[in-house]
């Protein structure tokens, strides 16, 4: 594996495949009563976070401190980024702490790229404005693999604002690399016109692709494209692409819904759609954790799960510096 | 100032005048500042001699568009290290932007720029004015008093005019004085907002908001419509994609006066060269696809376009650092326009040299209105040239003369350097270096 994760685009499907594996045993220790193994004992990960996104960036801090890896979380709020620092200057002060792999969040497409000319550490891309977000894609494919037991062949809609959604992107290149059958529906304005490019299908009409899905993926719509002038009204997004019961009757028995949070319920999923056992919401956000700690740990130098006994509570790693 | 009164032989160089219409080896006699003689009667008597075997005597180079960014971002360029870069780039005259800060949208701007300019004394510099007061779009400057300090060339650059009535009296306005150009930087605003490159496969693909070329075309076709219904001369600034083309052609063939200009690096590169966000190659308009490319060079060949203009747009090394969509757009290119012309261009058979140093240097000075440069050279003419080395390889590396480093073409290997540049009879570039 290259030594970044920046895009789909820098893995090949043995990656995939491999990153996909390597999560499912580290899976079981997400299960165990001491949650820890010492694989990234003594190595430092940063979590650079320029957006706010609780959830991504606890699913990166259990994922590092499960590998009993140091974790220096970084945000916007009450640091020098907030008072004008740049983020070469930031990347240089992290240079110079040793950080080992940096988790970047930010509003900018193309800033994790950016950071790899000033770190030498591995640069994980944890959503990068509206260009990619490839960890919330390979916990995905984790999800459907596990679900439905294979990735080639299988029949995805992704629905919603692809043109803005870096998880779209990941997904579609994720999900055509490993041989999957991919449509993208949504309002035309939404959908890029170039996206049959990508080697994906595109529809306005969910009516006439639900019936042959394995996978229906929604995907959060933001009411400020309505201002935009995208679409006319939430209103009719949600009836024209609102994922309701009447539409989840019309899936084949088996089909798996997802979204990558948060929801809008009522908008592009209904309340109760996603309560229903086929919606595996909950399973996406937990195999998060073990996907994570997959690329942690394939990206730092590990060359597979053979070291997985768990850390004794008096090991020094579990009392390392932790939150700084 | 000793060098304008002395004496220069400059021998045995392959002279290029493509408004004299002259490509033949000669030597050229400079004396007092000016162009004494050429090929019979150049002898060395007790001039300098200044070898060019090997060597291209042209006409100094002309960029009809430059931002200097002085007054009011010295950081970036000032007039003098301005000149200085395109003395370096070949260049004896350049057309500065309105948009500094102050705007040069009033006489007294554009006399203060004249004054610096003359005391660098590297190269002319002729301000261009701003159409519209403080580049809002909103008020017409005031372009006569302009006029009688000199300008020639009006343009908002940086902002398309966005009101069409605006414009028609600007370009109907104009008429009223000889041969003034309303330099257009055509794109619709509604369709860029927020834009940060090319719209298309690679702005999707890497999450960038795009600026589709129809946002170029809208505007330019508009301004085509005004420029036939006032009669007023239109240039189009920095010209990017294939189906602008097709419009200046036709407009051209319709008798209308419109002149139009590319910039290096719309000629060399395209958006699949942002794939790793390099912030040097956000330019405005964006680089575009290789269909477009292909188009500007062949518009370029054939005299649909006009003019090559660098549209040298120096900006701070921490602007250019930033994030893709926080970095401002623009690429210095004084010092590497004709190298660009000459590898990407001239030596794969493109575009023949003497074309290329029609669209750098006589064309470009003929919409100036600049008669000192440009050629057609003749005896008594004031020395503007230039001296490159055709085959001479180099790579584009900070630091560059210009205050900044933010080039579209650094790191890239490139043919073809300028040797020498004569200002008025003064070497103010010499084997490379600059003299002062
Ligand atoms: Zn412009």
């Amino acid at each position: 594996m290259k030594r970044h994760l920046l895009s789909m685009h820098d893995l090949t499907p043995e990656d995939v495949v491999r990153v996909l594996d390597t999560a499912e045993s580290f899976r079981e220790v997400g299960t165990r009563v001491i949650k820890k193994v010492p694989a990234l004992r003594g190595r430092t990960v940063v979590n650079l976070f320029y957006e706010n996104s609780t959830r991504t960036r606890i699913s990166f801090e259990l994922a590092a401190k499960r590998l009993s890896a140091d974790v220096i979380n970084f945000t916007t709020s009450g640091s020098s980024v907030s008072k004008g620092e740049s983020l070469k200057d930031t990347a240089l002060t992290l240079q110079a702490m040793g950080a080992d792999a940096v988790v970047i969040r930010h509003s900018s497409s193309g800033s994790p790229y950016q950071l790899t000319k000033w770190l030498q550490g591995s640069v994980l891309n944890a959503g990068d404005g509206t260009h990619e977000h490839p960890t919330q894609a390979l916990l995905d494919l984790y999800t459907m693999r596990e679900k439905l037991g294979r990735l080639e062949g299988l029949n995805v809609a992704i629905v919603g604002d692809v043109l803005h959604s870096r998880v779209a992107r990941s997904l579609s290149f994720g999900l055509v690399k490993m041989g999957a059958d991919v449509t993208l529906i949504g309002p035309p304005t939404l959908i890029p016109p170039d996206a049959p490019a990508w080697g994906v299908h595109v529809s306005s009409d969910i009516d006439a692709v639900l019936p042959k899905l394995d996978v229906c993926y929604m995907l959060r719509v933001q009411r400020e494209r309505q201002r935009q002038q995208f679409f006319p009204s939430v209103r009719e997004y949600a009836r024209l692409f609102g994922l309701t019961r009447e539409r989840v009757d019309a899936l084949p028995e088996g089909c798996v819904i997802m979204h990558p949070g948060p929801m809008n319920r009522g908008v592009e999923i209904d309340s109760d759609v996603a309560d229903l056992p086929q919606a595996v919401i909950e399973e996406q956000v937990t195999n998060g954790i073990a996907v994570r700690m997959s690329l942690l740990y394939l990206l730092l130098g590990g060359s597979g799960p053979d070291q997985l006994e768990a850390a004794g509570p008096n090991d020094e790693a579990t009392r390392g510096a932790d939150d700084v | 100032m000793s060098e304008a009164s002395a004496k220069l032989l400059f021998r045995g160089a392959r002279v290029i005048d493509p408004a004299g219409e002259r490509d033949t080896p000669a030597d050229l006699l400079v004396s007092g500042g000016r162009i004494a003689a050429i090929g019979d009667g150049a002898e060395a008597g007790d001039a300098d001699i200044v070898e060019c075997d090997g060597l291209v005597l042209t006409p100094g180079l002309v960029d009809l568009h430059t931002h200097l960014r002085e007054p009011g971002r010295e950081d970036k360029e000032t007039i003098e290290s301005g000149s200085r870069a395109a003395a370096a780039g070949g260049f004896t005259a350049i057309s500065a932007m309105a948009n500094t800060d102050p705007v040069a949208d009033n006489a007294a701007v554009i006399r203060e720029v004249q004054a610096l300019a003359a005391r660098a004394g590297l190269c002319d510099v002729f301000p261009v004015g701003a159409i519209t007061r403080r580049l809002e779009g909103e008020d017409l400057a005031e372009l006569g008093e302009m006029v009688e300090a000199g300008v020639r060339i009006f343009s908002d650059d940086g902002n398309c005019v966005p009101n069409a009535r605006v414009l028609r009296y600007a370009l109907r306005y104009a008429t009223a004085f000889d041969d003034v150009v309303i330099a257009e930087h055509c794109e619709d605003p509604s369709l860029v907002e927020g834009g940060q490159m090319h719209e298309g496969y690679n702005s999707y693909s890497l999450g960038l908001a795009g600026r589709p070329r129809e946002a170029e075309e809208v505007a330019l076709a508009r301004d085509l419509a005004i420029a036939r219904m006032t009669g007023g001369r239109l240039h189009v600034c920095h010209v990017s994609s294939a189906g602008s083309i097709d419009l200046i052609r036709r407009a051209k063939d319709e008798g209308l006066r419109v002149s139009a200009e590319v910039t290096p690096h719309h000629l060399v590169f395209t958006d699949d060269d942002l794939v790793t966000y390099d912030t040097n190659l956000k330019v405005n308009p964006p680089l575009r696809t290789s269909d477009d490319r292909d188009a500007l060079r062949a518009g370029l060949a054939d005299g649909t376009i006009d003019v090559i203009a660098t549209d040298h747009a120096p900006h701070a090394v921490e602007e250019k650092e930033a994030e893709f969509d926080r970095s401002p757009p623009g690429t210095i290119g004084l010092e590497t326009a004709l190298a660009a012309v000459l590898t990407h261009l001239v030596e794969p058979g493109l575009l023949p040299l003497s074309r290329a140093i029609d669209a750098l240097s006589s064309a470009p000075a003929r919409i100036l209105g600049a008669t000192d440069h440009g050629g057609p050279l003749e005896v008594g003419d004031p020395a503007n040239l230039v001296v490159f080395d055709p085959a001479a390889r180099w790579t584009a590396e900070a630091p560059f003369v210009s205050k900044s480093r933010n080039s579209a073409f650094l790191g890239a290997s490139l043919t073809g350097r300028v040797v020498h540049t004569c200002f008025r009879g003064e070497l103010v570039v010499a084997d490379g270096k600059a003299q002062r």
